[in-house]
């Protein structure tokens, strides 16, 4: 399925379901922390050598390796696993088992991405993710880890923010929440699709509308708001 | 129950667990732990707002977020209401699972006995690394000494001058091109380039284990060039007496980054009654907890080597006596501390 929910099991007896983040989110994630990076790298190149010297120098090659190799680590451990750019892009690292990520499985994701990095441009990591069902680099799979969205706790209300107005309208049948969540979906995505591919989705609902075309997404999107909890 | 009752009738509990995760992570984020501060306070008196919720309804207000989430998803309750006690669960599962151990107090527990006694119970890989580390020594070294071209193969002449200069017995700081550099600088120098090779041979270790050779190796080839090379040349107190005082901890270092990755490597070719994920997961636990030690090493070893090696207002017969005991250090730390924990 090309749908990126996986479903996690908690202690507590239920599962708990999570977002994968894919490969371009975290692209640009990188990107800002190797900004962010290079911007440190250049105040402490420009600062320490001059004001200490041959001393500074040294402390300087101290800084370049724990941010070459730390800076990831340090952020995750201490930071609910996101660094500065995962952070701004609403992710996180997290244990396959969903618990935030720890001393260990943070130094082997970040120490591996060596290999990742290999032979360029994080070739081995970025085969490796769009092989994986779970998009996880090489790193990700000898730490056990995942990475994946992580939105407020308190965004409540605001959730279903692009779904299309229409009063509400309850289905003929119970739907499952798998079948929810796919009407949910198309209502939030139609205003992204061409008219045609809209009718062409609305009509395969059909026994669920008894309509075909544009009453049939219309339909679609009331029900869509039934469900969303608008009555 | 219809959905709205069952969202009217909880209501008050998400918002309040909605509002305690919020002051739970900000406080967790200033480095706090609630529940020591407040414990107290839980006996004493109940807080003065009620309505403000307290730290300990936490575990009961999660547990029932937990509960209305199964119950919401078998009943089939409007997604709306089942992401939003997902998103609830979610984060409270993130806060109630944090890890706090005590960082210290593991780390002093792990070098004084997990350690050695890790490294001893998968000796076996310390073996290969150290034959793939140590043959390409050998060989090579031999071959320069006899054969003085062959050292071009790996250095370049200039690179070759360079290294001569550094181990000339007149020069001022053994291992250097002359009053260059500072001992701090050198440290730092040592610290990145040496722990960087350390983790590199450990990382190309998922290439099952490919990379690990190859880095071993190659490192090996490389200093047995300089070793021939420079025994060749007759510099032999000079290089010597450098290398052996910090080598007791780089080179043992080296070789357990290489015994780290080639477990990494095992992991993928021979998964054994495990799937190929779930090998490398478990050996990954391994090998990483054994780069904590090699981490520690290499720092020792970059120590030593700025402020020590290097030196030469010490003779070289005491800088070999001192290299002794290192080794000695060494050896003993590994075959002996942490017997009783040992399984």
């Amino acid at each position: 399925m090309l749908d990126t929910r996986r479903a996690i099991e908690v202690p507590e007896g239920v599962t708990l379901d999570v977002r994968i983040a894919g490969l371009v989110v975290r692209f640009f994630a990188w990107n800002i922390d190797f900004l962010i990076r290079g911007a440190i790298y250049m105040v402490l190149a420009m600062s320490l050598p001059n004001l200490m010297g041959r001393f500074g120098l040294g402390i300087f090659l101290i800084a370049i390796f724990m941010l070459e190799w730390f800076y990831p680590v340090l952020f995750e451990v201490f930071n609910r696993g996101a660094t500065p750019g995962k952070r701004v892009m609403g992710i996180a690292v997290v244990q396959d088992n969903g618990v935030p990520v720890g001393w260990s499985a943070s130094v082997t994701r970040n120490l591996l991405r060596f290999a990742d990095f290999l032979p360029v441009f994080y070739g081995f990591g970025i085969a490796s993710m769009l092989i994986n069902r779970d998009f996880k680099r090489l790193g990700d799979l000898a730490a056990g880890t995942i990475v994946v969205y992580r939105s407020a706790p308190d965004k409540g209300s605001e959730l279903h923010a692009d779904l299309p107005l229409e009063s509400p309208l309850p289905p003929l049948y119970p739907l499952t929440l798998e079948q929810q969540r796919a009407v949910i979906a198309f209502a939030e995505r139609a205003s992204m699709l061409t008219p045609e591919r809209t009718l062409e989705l609305a009509n395969i609902a059909a026994p669920l509308t008894q309509a075909t075309n544009d009453t049939a997404v219309k339909r679609l999107f009331a029900i869509a708001n039934w469900l969303v909890g608008r009555r | 129950m219809s959905p709205q009752e069952f969202v009217a009738r909880h209501e008050v509990q998400w918002t309040r667990l909605e509002n305690l995760l919020g002051r739970l992570i900000k406080e967790s984020r200033n480095k706090k732990t609630p529940s020591a501060t407040e414990d107290s306070s839980i006996v004493t008196e109940l807080p003065a707002d009620q309505s403000q919720p307290h730290f300990s309804e936490f575990p009961g207000l999660y547990r029932q977020a937990c509960h209305h989430l199964a119950l919401a998803r078998d009943r089939h309750y409007p997604a709306g209401v089942v992401e939003r006690l997902n998103q609830l669960v979610l984060s409270g599962h993130q806060v109630f699972y944090a890890a706090h151990a005590g960082l210290w107090t593991n780390m002093v527990r792990f070098i004084a006995a997990d350690f050695p006694a890790l490294v001893r119970q998968h000796v076996r890989f310390f073996w290969l690394a150290a034959l793939l580390l140590y043959v390409p020594i050998l060989v090579m070294g031999i071959a320069v000494y006899l054969v003085p071209e062959m050292a071009y193969t790996l250095i370049s002449p200039g690179d070759a001058v360079e290294m001569e200069a550094m181990y000339r017995p007149t020069v001022e700081h053994i291992g250097r091109v002359r009053g260059s550099d500072s001992d701090v600088l050198m440290f730092g120098h040592y610290i990145r380039n040496n722990i960087g090779i350390g983790f590199q041979t450990f990382a190309g270790g998922i290439m099952f284990g490919l990379g690990s050779v190859f880095y071993l190796v190659f490192n090996g080839l490389y200093m047995g060039t300089i070793a021939g090379h420079l025994t060749q040349f007759g510099y032999t107190d000079t290089f010597y007496s450098f290398v052996v005082g910090h080598g007791a901890f780089e080179l043992n270092a080296i070789v357990l980054s290489g015994m780290a990755g080639l477990k990494l490597g095992w992991a993928l070719l021979a998964p054994g009654q495990r799937t190929r994920q779930q090998a490398l997961l478990h050996a990954a636990g391994i090998s990483v907890r054994i780069m904590y030690g090699v981490v520690v090493m290499l720092l020792i070893a970059a120590f030593i080597e700025a402020f020590w090696s290097s030196s030469t207002l010490v003779p070289a017969y005491i800088k070999y006596i001192v290299g002794g005991v290192f080794w000695c250090l060494v050896a003993f730390y590994f075959t002996a501390m942490g017997k009783q924990r040992a399984d």
